[in-house]
């Protein structure tokens, strides 16, 4: 049975696991860009906190995959459910392309710009919303498609910890050795990546300041 | 009876302005700027014009001295309502390059939180003092030419109505022809609405033709302040190295010129 036989006859699967693992990286990527995208605004406002926190997203993200499910195992309510646990490790490797992003996309901005702001009276708040962040927002938005390429290849590696999505077949081929399986599971998950990858582009693009 | 002088617009007491580092860009400037009048700072690259008039609305403090605006000290203000009393036009690059012009030029009054309709009223009477066709309104910085940027720039220091404008450079990236124009319309356009400016430049023409009194800078210190009619026939051997590198400027190019 090839894999396209193989994923027609399961499609409601195919079909579930795919929302499944949406739903991780989506979740995972909305919580990420709540959290990354402040850090990044902090850091860039106090340079003193640059270090820490950069190195601090640094050193997660040298941490493989599938250590940090394991380390995040013994979390008290984090650990009590796979899908929790998958989330939370995904939130943490998203973070560096976001705080990062947002730390350069905000120092880019032309200071110049910056300093015309200041010297017509604009307050730091007014500032930072009307014309940095505006400014930066395409430098914003290709750190999140970073974070949700990275994410989306990442999430299969949640099915090693019971947490569903599209690895379950990649770990289940494995298994069986059987390679339409493994592809049943990496085909829609590289047509994701490619999606988002597409899509987020598309914005990044219509977003940048021209 | 005589009134009593006016007041000075602006004052520097024994102004100066390090850098941490311990460079100093600026030693001990005495200065006065009456109400009315355009007062050019005029002087080289890095002989403090720019840290003198940025040192006016706060965005540089001074490290030693006062300077006073509407006889009172900066550090006294609070800086946000200071600027935004105090107009504010630098080379183009200042412009948003995410805003339209209509929103560039709106930008004091929308932060001051003006009605939606004044704001746009006041936003077309000055394009058209500007000289700038109200079909621009809508458009990017980067779609206008030099010239219509920097007549943007111009609006948007006079937006909220300041009585003291400072102008650093606004014409100096524009060609010789439109910065003309531009120089003779900011003329007519001072001589009715009779701002305090203080303007910088390092061209003597443009010194000459906009200044009421010129102040020359050189290496951080003020080297003397002249009525421009008396400026060029000033014995200071500085004053007069800076005109003759203009004249021979000039009389090279015409002979240049003549077969």
């Amino acid at each position: 049975m090839n894999v396209w036989q193989f994923m027609l006859q399961n499609h409601t699967e195919v079909l579930e696991l795919t929302l499944e693992h949406l739903w991780l990286v989506g979740v995972s990527t909305i919580l990420a860009v709540l959290i990354g995208i402040p850090l990044g605004i902090l850091i860039a406002r106090w340079p003193a906190l640059n270090k820490p926190v950069l190195g601090g997203a640094n050193i997660i993200q040298t941490i493989p995959s599938l250590a940090l499910f394991g380390f995040l195992l013994p979390a008290p309510w984090i650990g009590a459910r796979a899908d929790r646990l998958a989330i939370l490790a995904l939130l943490l490797y998203a973070l560096l392309p976001l705080i990062r992003n947002t730390y350069t996309g905000i120092k880019g901005v032309d200071p110049a710009v910056v300093e015309a702001g200041r010297g017509m009276g604009m307050t730091t708040r007014q500032l930072l919303w009307q014309v940095q962040l505006p400014l930066a927002l395409g430098v914003i938005i290709a750190g999140v498609r970073v974070a949700v390429v990275i994410s989306v290849g990442l999430a299969t590696i949640a099915a090693a910890i019971g947490a569903g999505g599209l690895g379950e077949y990649i770990f289940r081929g494995l298994a069986m050795v059987n390679d339409s399986v493994i592809l049943a599971g990496a085909i829609p998950a590289a047509v994701l990546a490619l999606l988002a990858d597409v899509s987020l582009g598309w914005l990044e693009k219509r977003l940048s300041p021209r | 009876m005589t009134n009593p002088a006016p007041s000075p617009a602006i004052e520097f007491h024994n102004v100066s302005y390090r850098l941490s580092n311990g460079h100093e860009l600026l030693r001990n400037l005495n200065l006065e700027v009456q109400p009315g009048e355009t007062l050019v700072l005029l002087g080289r690259s890095g002989s403090g014009k720019t840290t003198t008039l940025k040192l006016i609305n706060q965005l540089l403090t001074p490290t030693e001295g006062d300077v006073l605006v509407n006889a009172r000290s900066t550090r006294a203000w609070d800086a946000i309502r200071l600027r935004r009393s105090i107009g504010y036009a630098i080379q183009e690059v200042g412009l948003f390059p995410h805003f339209t012009v209509a929103r560039n030029i709106g930008l004091v009054p929308q932060i001051e939180a003006w009605p939606a309709a004044r704001i746009q009223r006041r936003v077309e009477e000055l394009m058209q003092l500007a000289g700038l066709d109200s079909q621009l309104a809508s458009r990017y910085p980067r779609e206008l030419s030099g010239g219509q940027r920097q007549r943007v720039g111009v609006a948007r220091a006079l937006a909220a109505d300041p009585p003291i404008l400072l102008m650093d450079e606004p014409f100096g990236a524009l060609d010789p022809i439109t910065r003309a124009e531009l120089q003779r319309e900011f003329r007519s356009l001072q001589s009715r609405l009779k701002k305090t400016v203080v303007f910088v430049t390092h061209d003597l023409r443009e010194a000459l033709l906009l200044g009421t009194r010129i102040a020359l800078m050189e290496s951080g210190h003020l080297v003397t302040v002249l009525p421009s009619g008396e400026f060029v026939h000033s014995p200071d051997p500085l004053v007069a190295d800076y005109v003759d590198a203009f004249d021979s400027e000039i009389s090279r190019g015409r002979k240049r010129a003549q077969p």
